[in-house]
């Protein structure tokens, strides 16, 4: 079974602050770190490798340093991994990553499950996965929580609000998965000396079939007029009275004082 | 002249450092507290290859080298000094005799599953009446057939009744005094090989140490370790590798309490200002981090002397005792930082100051170290 997984390397933190001059991300002096929700589409792969057998690669679109997360990967027990980077990239929305992503993986060729994490905590956007499958003409599956395969069918329990729905979807499939899937492995001692020593291989625009007008900022409809930290939410109050008449009395007078009431 | 660790090194310290935030530290003080040993923390170590790292992979080591393992000794130590020194004695005073002394059988039998990290190692030497002088060991093995009749009691003994595979010493011929000590491999069961009272201490109190005792204690004559009389010399040039994991755990400790002390240095406000902006705090934090560091580079470069099959006796001696002495000076001051909520089991300086003053003393006190280095330079 070929597994690929596609990874982003974000910022670690959730806190991510902005240039209140630029309106972009201040991201210096901030670590990086692998998506946390790829390191369990990492993991899926890995389990289902032990499973059924089959090869795992990890492909990843971004800067240069963006190898340090796929060395990462290799050490948790990937068997290969790639670095799709060019500056003709640079500036890329959901849809040109998902374009040349898409043609990264064809370039890979022979594949039965790709698997993505439900969305990046930095961008937030769940787009990239379902954008992949679209051009590549599979199935998708998002949000995935469960997930086993039987030949050629993969049957997976997809999340909801509202419980799990359960699906059957033939390979070759898009699968994105929810961190309650599973608690990604550490990686091991000999899994980082491996991954210290591998090569990973760079691809650029020139090695892919792409058309250059759809990669980078050129390629992306999206534009970002604003970039702005939401104000902080104030912590509610709890009133805790020993009747719920002195409660109400209490919320009351509370709303009179704010003139709400 | 080159001082950067090697992108090999760095990986497996980023990667031990991941492991010990995320599943080493969150229960340290519980473990502390409650002098719990962690059993699921070393068989995690063990199977992601940090119980066997600097052994070859033929018998079951990851095949990496003694500086990656002062590293992860080190990083370990940085949120739990308790599990760094039992990783250290594992490594360092259980598996390496058997690597450097033991027979291919040996190695195969139990070193193997010491580097692959299915069994827990200990090193037993110290006695009531024997501690830095080891050639007053009154535990005797007599030969009797195909197999070793052992009586006596070891004491402290670090990772006690947890572990499987013991290295331990007796005297074969006491009338040889020093030359007169033996080494063995003693399995955990053994008949005759029992446990006595286990130390309630100051501080690593969530690492083990157990009182051995040995009544008649059969041991295959295929267990003694290297040859009659090499005991010494066998329990010496181990130690020498074990203070450089000592040394790695000081500075482990050492930094962890700098870091504790730098960030509540920058957050505690008195007089309207960061205490982190006053001299007499700053200063303190300067000097700290200077030991710090000096204490680390000592370390490395006596790891990196064992790595490069370099004499390492006098390297490690000095690491040992100037990074011991640094832990304690750096935990105390840290501990004055924080001023009475340092004071408190509120935060873990307290913990690191308890965890810091026994490195002061195991592996040979840092008197001791200085008979190495004064018998060394002295020469």
């Amino acid at each position: 079974m070929n597994l690929v997984v596609c990874v982003k390397q974000v910022p670690d933190t959730t806190e991510v602050k902005i240039d209140p001059v630029t309106n972009t991300l201040i991201r210096q002096g901030v670590p990086s770190i692998v998506n946390p929700f790829d390191k369990n589409a990492l993991e899926t792969a890995l389990q289902l490798k032990e499973q059924h057998g089959g090869r795992v690669t990890v492909i990843s679109m971004g800067p240069p340093q963006a190898k340090d997360a796929l060395k990462e990967c290799l050490a948790m027990g990937a068997d290969e991994a790639v670095l799709v980077s060019d500056r003709a990239f640079g500036g890329a929305d959901t849809l040109a990553t998902s374009y040349t992503l898409a043609a990264a993986i064809r370039k890979l060729g022979n594949y039965d499950i790709i698997l993505c994490g439900k969305q990046a905590i930095d961008g937030d956007t769940a787009q990239v996965g379902p954008e992949m499958a679209e051009h590549l003409g599979i199935a998708q599956v998002t949000y995935v929580a469960k997930l086993t395969v039987e030949g050629a069918a993969v049957r997976v329990e997809r999340e909801h609000d509202v419980g799990y729905e359960i699906l059957e979807v033939q390979t070759p499939v898009l699968v994105s998965v929810v961190k309650a899937i599973n608690e990604p492995r550490l990686p091991t001692v000999k899994g980082t000396m491996k991954a210290n020593r591998a090569e990973i291989p760079l691809w650029g625009a020139g090695d892919l079939a792409v058309s250059e007008p759809r990669l980078g900022l050129k390629g992306s409809p999206t534009q970002v007029r604003k970039i702005f930290t939401p104000p902080q939410r104030t912590q509610g109050v709890v009133i805790q009275k020993e009747t719920a008449r002195e409660a109400v009395a209490d919320l009351l007078q509370k709303l009179a004082d704010a003139k709400i009431v | 002249m080159n001082f950067e660790l090697t992108a090999e090194q760095q990986d497996i310290r980023k990667m031990v450092r991941d492991f010990a935030e995320k599943s080493v530290a969150p229960t340290a003080a519980e473990r502390d507290e409650k002098e719990l040993f962690p059993r699921d923390i070393f068989d995690a170590m063990g199977k992601l290859g940090i119980l066997g790292l600097p052994y070859p992979e033929e018998y079951g080591g990851a095949g990496s080298d003694f500086v990656s393992y002062a590293l992860a000794v080190e990083e370990i130590s940085w949120v739990c000094g308790s599990t760094g020194i039992g990783l250290s004695v594992h490594v360092s005073l259980c598996a390496w005799p058997i690597f450097r002394y033991g027979t291919e059988e040996q190695k195969q039998k139990y070193l193997r599953p010491l580097a692959e990290g299915t069994k827990l190692g200990a090193f037993g030497l110290t006695e009531p009446n024997a501690g830095t002088d080891a050639g007053a060991s009154a535990t005797t093995a007599v030969k009797d057939g195909d197999s070793y009749v052992i009586n006596g009691t070891k004491v402290f003994n670090t990772n006690g009744g947890e572990a499987e595979i013991e290295v331990i010493f007796a005297m074969t011929d006491k009338e040889k005094g020093l030359k007169g000590l033996s080494a063995f491999i003693v399995e955990k069961g053994t008949p005759g090989f029992t446990y006595g009272k286990k130390e309630i201490k100051m501080g690593i109190r969530s690492s083990v140490q157990r009182e051995l005792i040995f009544e008649n204690c059969r041991v295959p004559a295929a267990n003694l370790l290297g040859k009659e009389g090499e005991g010494f010399k066998i329990a010496m040039s181990t130690l020498d590798g074990g203070r450089i994991g000592v040394a790695a755990q000081s500075v482990g400790i050492a930094q962890g309490a700098l870091e504790e002390a730098v960030r509540y240095a920058k957050q505690r406000v008195q007089f309207g200002k960061p205490i982190a902006t006053f001299q007499g705090v700053n200063f303190l934090l300067a000097d700290m981090a200077t030991q710090v560091e000096a204490a680390r580079l000592l370390t490395h470069r006596a790891a990196y002397h064992k790595s490069n099959h370099l004499p390492y006796a006098k390297e490690a001696a000095m690491a040992k005792m100037f990074a011991s002495d640094t832990a304690m000076s750096v935990t105390t001051n840290a501990v004055q930082i924080f001023g009475g909520y340092g004071f408190s089991r509120e935060y873990p300086v307290e913990r690191m100051m308890r965890d810091a003053k026994i490195t002061q003393i195991y592996e040979g006190t840092n008197q001791a170290q200085r008979m190495v280095i004064a018998g060394s330079i002295l020469k």
